[in-house]
């Protein structure tokens, strides 16, 4: 639907005539045009279905027709000459004839309703000018559903525009929800009360037009839109890098909605990006600096000022000659640089597990060395061909395994245009196209969510995928390494994969980390890049672990492995710590054995978690959420986010601490950063260090931008209540907090003008308060932004690169005797660090347990209900098990819940069910 | 009035069973297959038709050999191509395709051959409602028997032409004789209409090829390659051509269907046939076509009972099967029961009919029970402009505001008497024998 | 489905057979299932969760999906019925010719609105629209026989004798 064709033909809207896009219709040319049209059913990722019939308009033969006739603008092409009017009396008449008779049952609880005030039907209703009302009978009644921990369910609310059917079954491919029942007694939900199983569920919050389905957690600490300051940010639970709004009030980050990015998010969420914001909001959330009095770790750490945790850490460093430090994943690219500044190259760890550094380096060698470009999200949705290898990646790229689900229909939709059919005619499309489904296909480790609209499946060990794409690979190009031994029949899916991959204009091959086998990732490049020599033009995208891998990756940090490179001397070092709990990245025996050479443990996050005992100075950072900084996402584009709530008492962003322990500390290394007072400093120094990241300080207008002299507002013109929020502690209004970071401001005054897309606080425009009123933000619906800066991207392919192919892959997987190979599961909950701690996240956290096809269940002799040791290196456990017929057999999955497991996967294991007890 | 010029009913037994394919084959059934499938080209009897200028039975009217010409035809057509039958008949007053499916079905059969012959479909299915189960099975029957005989499967008589004939027995609602909602219906698609273009002719069932037929259209087919289309166009009295099945019931003497000229007028269909009113009773109006059709009074009787004339004069000649609404009858409690049918059969997709047909209803319910106010006749009349044709999204709304539109013209004072006396005037003298 | 097995072994293999018959006409198994849902209806009587469950897992459908469906017709039923079905028609003629009468016959009788199911289990009646009868109005439909045109009486002894007859 978003594909940019341009033909332009001239339409005249009463009277006046404008240019407009053939390829679309008449809704969404008007509404690109800036004319207010009221809409329901249509949406600009769904296309049209001509339902609700609100968006009615005149449309005349020719200049000389007067009486023309009613239309529905959606259902109606953009054609030349089209002649139509929206003003014309009886088309205004039918279009508040149609909220009339939506409100015959739509209950008057605007007041109470977590919608009002945001509400596309209240809009709607205000646009058409509908008011008083005539109908006499009683209204229908519905009972509820439970639907989870995500969403809200309230069914009197329903105007039936059978969106929340569209998407959840047609765009996310959920199952368990849909429309039952006829005529005026229709029911949207589920068959019974339940949680929603799909992973977009929490997109129905908005893309209901009214409050049928609201955002539960935020009713738990409910505020309206326009009591919430808004501030746009990148999502920090994956390494795609969704564009989000954060809203809060008092202090309290309130909810997550969807903030439109024409390449990555689009128009949806994941439930981990949307529900996941509430770790900021958690009791233990570390705020105040801490200190452990003695060197004993049972010794109890004590709170303390900023002044006296650093003048206490200031004694503790002015002996010391070193200071080691461990950077972040899931921190900013300028907090992990400070820290790099500060401790020197070699003395800097990235902080990712083993398997993690080495797939993030991989992945960067690819995407600079080789000719294959990694895509967008958006990319990959208009791909026509698709290769996934390794896991599910709704579990670990929630957003890119979205858009695969997206790609399928589009070889199919090649078709239309014979048929005389426009993608906008969703209804006709599908008939049209009849579930036709262009070639995906998956090799995974067991069953993944897109399945259902593979082309066919692959299972096998993390090798036997890897295999398998290097065979696909040598298929389409003999320069790329044989693989041998390959049964008759995985050579015949190797041929059909081969050559629907070269037969496609738009290939993509996406590759998922999740499962520990660095071969999967070079395969997916062999395959990449002999596509590349056939002169196919086909894209990579990878699933890095965390939000800024990638980003970590492009500073060049040591991996764990290297740590024999400190020696430690007698005179131990210290140790500075960046938002990371190492027990999630090394087995525990290795780490303490680490953690025992250095002193002081200087410890900065926000997670309680990562306290390790060891600590000896913690010192509070503020959350991604919570501060100002860049990302670097799965694709290699630096984003900024910004902070949502203001600065909090002895909280500050990582950076600063870093800056601050360096002032007390006796390096050298401190001058290169003595007088950064803002991240526009940081990035001249990164862009100095690094020819890379040169552009940096492009991706959003800089702290001293303004509009007219004037910040951008990140509280609603109509903000309430300014004056009570501190009465507790004062009666006097303080002065809007300051926030020196950013061009917006913690207040309601500045600019009313829309600001460069980075900087969009929220949308919303007069008579539009819903998230519909992105329409108002767009070029044309559904296109780019006004103003849009996208970020930078900043790895961009050798176009002429004949790189060479990653070469020996790895022999066929061989079963051994008493042992599976054991492989990560992870979950799209319960796997990620932060979403981990929010509580609607908790309530679908799964069991840990180990998976097991069947029949290696019956091998193993285990009973249902008994328990399993797992034993590995590094490894002992028991855990659950349970069966799943779509694991493939010789290997154990492990769940990956909270706090899973530090040592590398795969890796060799013994299973034996556990005594009973 | 000679047996020939009732070339649809004239072997249907009235309490008998119905013919079997030795009896029908006995009587010329299955030759005009016969001769087409070896000598005529799928051109040819495509010609044929629109040169009979049949037009469909089902309610729009639309000229059958010209729905033809849009299927795409030749090698290159996406195949495989497909003939529905429409046998879902609920339109109330309707039960004139009940009377072939039960009565004649080789006859069908036959139409089906051809029709699927002259667009080149491979597979037919009969879309049957439920209730009528006799039909359905007296069908699966016939099929068995010419199927047995080689008229239907593979390699028709020897001619190279393959098709199948399946039933598929529906299970209630009105809507699914929408054509396009028939064809979701069929896919196990939730049953909602189609947004037209695309046109089924085009991207139809499954997105390939397809018509949708009526059953009486259909059984036009093998009498028009029969006797071609000279002596099908003269069966008709007026404009259009052959004959057609007309109903009457209500009070009348003999309620019952007839198949008669093609323009046979009201009066001669009323009296002559249906035995005039009731002892008791007299004509007040009628719905010439079934429920979704426009009133027509007693100035009407002498109009020709086809396509155009009841067009000018505001109604339609829909099914052909009149509803007669007499003296004794409230005209407004007669319009709630047919706003109650659609308001209740609506498929509850787009917001003027799923919404606004219940409000309908209620307003003529509150007129009858006594609540009825002066503003509720505009709120009447403002939903039959707003629910009419290209304001809904198929043809289900504005078929339900024909019979509204036409009472408030024809009956407005009775309704104003609902109103002014606070109830049914009629609830006083009851329509009691 | 965990319970996918128990599902499974609900449907009778006749059951299965006449459904297979029916999904074999049609290029994808959902264009079957409503007749699937009218063959173990005509088998049940109607369509409990499991049932509904144990049809969607022969035509590969999600449940939800078929439950749109099954909940979409007005002769599939997803509550128990009656064991004998009586459709009285409520479409125009059959109204003017005095079907109220015949409703109210069978409420006095059976103490039953239409879309109710007698206290014994005994009928349902359910209004239905134009049964196609209008020459015989007003019709009744009993259990898929057509009756009409009915006095109040004459349905009363019509049904004296349809109940008994086919009483176990
Ligand atoms: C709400 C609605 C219900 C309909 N029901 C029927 C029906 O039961 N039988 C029928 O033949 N046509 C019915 N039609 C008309 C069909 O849509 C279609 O026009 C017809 O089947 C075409 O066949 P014909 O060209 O042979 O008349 C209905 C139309 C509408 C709008
Ligand atoms: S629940 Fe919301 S999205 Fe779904 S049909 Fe009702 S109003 Fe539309
Ligand atoms: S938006 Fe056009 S009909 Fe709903």
């Amino acid at each position: 639907m978003t594909k940019a064709r341009n033909h332009s033909v001239t339409i005249h809207v009463d009277g006046r005539s404008f240019q407009a896009d053939a390829q679309r219709n008449l809704l969404e040319s008007c509404l690109s045009l800036g004319f207010n049209l009221p809409y329901f059913c249509w949406h600009p990722a769904m296309g049209s279905v001509g339902a609700c019939r609100q968006c009615a308009v005149k449309q005349f033969k020719d200049e000389s027709d007067t009486n023309g006739l009613i239309v529905m603008a959606c259902m109606t092409p953009s054609a030349e000459g089209t002649r139509i009017s929206i003003d014309d009396p009886e088309a205004r008449e039918f279009r508040s004839s149609v909220i009339e008779w939506l409100m015959l049952n739509h209950p008057h609880d605007c007041p109470v309703c977590d919608e009002g005030g945001e509400c596309h039907l209240q809009d709607m209703t205000v646009m058409t000018g509908h008011v008083s009302r005539r109908y006499r009978e009683s209204k229908r009644t519905y009972r509820n559903q439970y639907l989870g921990s995500f969403v809200t369910h309230e069914m009197n609310r329903c105007i039936q525009c059978y969106r929340c059917v569209r998407f959840y079954r047609d765009i996310a491919g959920g199952e368990d929800l849909n429309a039952f029942g006829s005529r005026d007694r229709l029911y949207f939900g589920r068959m019974q009360d339940g949680t929603l199983e799909n992973e977009f569920s929490g997109n129905l919050v908005e893309v209901c037009p009214t409050g049928v389905f609201t955002d539960k957690t935020l009713s738990h600490h409910y505020s309206r839109k326009w009591d919430m300051q808004s501030t746009p940010s990148i999502c920090s639970h994956c390494s795609v890098g969704c564009n989000v709004h954060l809203a809060e009030r008092a202090g309290i980050m309130r909810r997550v909605t969807n903030r439109y990015h024409s390449r990555i998010n689009g128009y949806f969420l994941c439930d981990r990006g949307r529900f996941g914001y509430e770790y900021v909001n958690h009791p233990q959330r570390l705020r105040r600096p801490a200190v452990r009095p003695s060197r004993e770790n049972s010794a109890p750490l004590i709170s303390l000022s900023p002044a006296e945790a650093l003048a206490r850490l200031r004694s503790r460093l002015s002996e010391r000659k070193r200071i080691v430090g461990v950077g972040s994943p899931r921190a900013s690219l300028e907090s992990n640089y400070a820290l790099r500044t500060l401790v020197g190259r070699e003395h800097f760890f990235s902080g990712m597990s083993i398997v993690e550094h080495r797939d993030a380096s991989l992945i960067l060698q690819i995407l600079t060395d080789g000719p294959a470009p990694s895509w967008s999200i958006q990319q990959v949705e208009q791909a026509d061909a698709a290769l996934i290898l390794g896991e599910d990646l709704v579990h670990t790229a929630p957003r890119l395994a979205l858009a695969l689900r997206q790609s399928v229909r589009e070889q199919p939709m090649e078709q239309l245009d014979g048929l005389n059919i426009h993608r906008w005619q969703d209804a006709a499309v599908r008939t049209a196209l009849q579930g036709q489904r262009g070639p995906l296909y998956i090799g995974s480790v067991a069953g993944t969510s897109l399945d259902d609209v593979a082309t066919r499946t692959f299972r096998g060990s993390p090798c036997d995928i890897a295999r398998l794409g290097c065979a696909v690979a040598h298929e389409i190009c003999h320069d790329s390494p044989r693989i041998s031994e390959l049964t008759s029949e995985e050579s015949a899916l190797i041929r059909e994969i081969a050559r629907a991959l070269a037969s496609a204009k738009r290939p993509v091959v996406a590759v998922g980390a999740g499962t520990g086998e660095a071969w999967i990732i070079k395969a997916a490049a062999n395959v990449a890049w002999a596509l590349h020599r056939r002169g196919v033009a086909a894209g990579l995208v990878f699933a890095p672990h965390e939000c800024n891998t990638l980003g970590l990756s492009l500073l060049g940090g040591n991996s764990f492995e290297q740590t024999t490179a400190i020696e430690g001397d007698r005179d131990r070092d210290a140790l500075l710590i960046l938002e990371n709990d190492l027990r999630r990245r090394l087995e525990t025996a290795t780490l303490n054995r680490w953690l025992e050479r250095f002193d002081p443990i200087i410890v900065i996050d926000h997670v309680d978690d990562a306290i390790l005992d060891q600590a000896g100075f913690v010192f509070p950072a503020s959350p991604i959420a919570c501060s100002d900084g860049s990302l670097v996402n799965h694709e290699g584009r630096v984003q900024r986010f910004f902070s949502a709530i203001a600065k909090e008492q002895d909280v500050q962003v990582s950076w600063r601490w870093i800056q601050d322990i360096g002032r007390v500390s006796s390096l050298e290394s401190f001058h290169a950063m003595a007088d950064w007072t803002s991240l526009e400093q940081i990035h001249a120094a990164m862009a100095e260090d690094f020819p890379v990241l040169r552009r940096i300080g492009e991706a959003a207008p800089p702290a001293q931008f303004r509009i007219a002299g004037q910040k951008i507002p990140r509280a609603p013109h109509r903000f309430s209540g300014r004056t009570v929020l501190p009465v507790l502690e004062t009666i006097h209004e303080p002065q809007p907090p300051h926030d020196p970071e950013s061009p917006l401001a913690f207040s309601m005054e500045g600019t009313p003008s829309q600001p460069p897309s980075p900087l969009v606080p929220f949308f919303w425009s007069s008579g539009w308060n819903s998230n519909e009123a992105l329409n108002k933000f767009q070029d044309e619906v559904g296109r780019s932004l006004h103003n849009e800066h996208l970020g930078i991207r900043l790895l961009e392919p050798q176009p002429d690169a004949r790189s060479r192919f990653f070469e020996n892959p790895p022999p066929r997987y061989e079963r051994r005797n008493n042992q599976l190979l054991l492989v990560p599961l992870p979950r799209l909950f319960g796997s990620e660090e932060l979403s981990a701690r929010a509580s609607a996240i908790q309530e679908q956290i799964p069991k840990a347990a180990v998976v097991l096809h069947p029949r290696e269940a019956d091998r193993l002799g285990l009973r249902k209900g008994q328990a399993v040791d797992v034993t590995a290196p590094g490894l002992t456990r028991r855990l659950p098990f349970e069966t799943d017929e779509t694991m493939a057999g010789g290997l154990a999955g492990l769940r990956l819940t909270p706090g899973g497991v530090s040592v590398p996967l795969p890796a060799w294991a013994t299973l034996k069910g556990a005594p009973s007890p | 009035m000679t047996i020939d010029r009732r070339p649809l009913t004239e072997q249907i037994r009235r309490n008998g069973p119905p013919p079997t394919l030795c009896e029908y084959e006995d009587r010329g059934g299955y030759a005009a297959i016969r001769t087409m499938l070896t000598e005529m080209t799928p051109e040819e009897v495509q010609r044929e038709v629109t040169d009979s200028n049949l037009r469909g039975r089902g309610g729009a009217g639309f000229p059958t050999g010209k729905k033809w010409s849009f299927v795409p035809m030749g090698d290159d057509a996406p195949r495989p191509k497909y003939l529905v039958v429409n046998a879902d008949e609920m339109e109330p007053g309707s039960f004139k395709d009940r009377v072939l499916l039960e009565g004649h079905p080789h006859q069908l059969i036959e139409g089906i051959i051809i029709a699927a012959y002259a667009i080149q479909a491979e597979c037919a299915y009969i879309f049957i409602r439920w209730a009528y189960r006799r039909s359905a099975l007296a069908l699966e029957r016939a099929i068995r028997e010419a199927r047995e005989s080689g008229l239907l499967g593979h390699d028709l008589l020897g001619s190279g032409f393959n098709l199948t004939v399946h039933v598929h027995t529906s299970a209630g609602r009105y809507i699914c004789g929408e054509e396009t909602a028939l064809l979701n219906a069929l896919e196990g698609h939730p049953v909602i209409p189609r947004a037209k273009p695309p046109y089924p002719q085009v991207s139809g069932l499954w997105g390939k090829p397809t018509i949708v037929q009526n059953v009486e259209t259909l059984c036009n087919l093998p009498h028009i390659l029969a006797h071609g289309a000279e002596w099908y166009r003269g069966l008709g009295k007026g404009k259009d051509s052959g004959t057609k099945l007309y109903a009457v019931s209500g009070r009348v003497n003999r309620p019952g269907v007839w198949e008669l000229p093609i323009g046979t007028t009201v009066r001669e269909i009323l009296e002559h046939h249906a035995g005039g009113m009731q002892e008791g009773y007299a004509f007040r109006a009628m719905q010439p076509g079934g429920g979704s059709t426009a009133f027509l009074t007693d100035a009407h009787l002498d109009m020709a009972m086809d396509f155009e004339s009841l067009s000018s004069v505001g109604s339609r000649l829909g099914t052909g099967t009149a509803i007669i609404l007499d003296d004794r009858t409230c005209p407004v409690g007669f319009v709630r029961n047919l706003e109650h049918f659609f308001a209740q059969e609506s498929c509850g997709w787009c917001t003027p009919c799923r919404d606004g047909l219940p409000w309908v209803e209620r307003l003529l319910a509150a007129l009858d029970s006594g609540d009825g106010r002066p503003q509720d006749m505009d709120i009447l009349e403002r939903h039959v402009t707003f629910l009419g044709p290209g304001r809904t999204y198929c043809a289900h709304a504005p078929g339900a505001m024909e019979p509204l539109k036409s009472a408030l013209e024809h009956f407005r004072s009775d309704f104003d008497r609902h109103i002014d006396e606070r109830g049914c005037p009629w609830a006083k003298t009851g329509t009691d024998e | 489905m965990s319970h996918s097995k128990d599902i499974r072994s609900m449907l009778s293999e006749h059951e299965k057979d006449m459904i297979n018959e029916e999904l074999s006409h049609y290029p994808t198994k959902r264009a079957g299932a409503v007749e699937a849902l009218m063959i173990v209806q005509r088998q049940r009587g109607w369509i409990s969760d499991d049932l509904l469950l144990a049809v969607a897992d022969h035509v590969d459908m999600a449940p939800a999906e078929l439950d749109r469906s099954a909940t979409f017709y007005n002769l599939i039923f997803r509550q128990p019925v009656g064991r004998h079905l009586v459709l009285v028609c409520n479409s125009v003629t059959c109204w003017l010719m005095g079907a109220d009468r015949l409703r109210e016959r069978l409420r006095s009788r059976f103490g039953i609105d239409a879309g109710e199911t007698s206290a014994d289990s005994r009928i349902t009646v359910l209004p239905n629209v134009c049964l196609g009868a209008c020459d015989r109005a007003p019709a009744v439909l009993i259990d898929e026989t057509l009756h009409g045109p009915l006095t109040a009486d004459e349905l009363d002894r019509l049904l004296d004798s349809s109940l008994s007859e086919t009483l176990p």
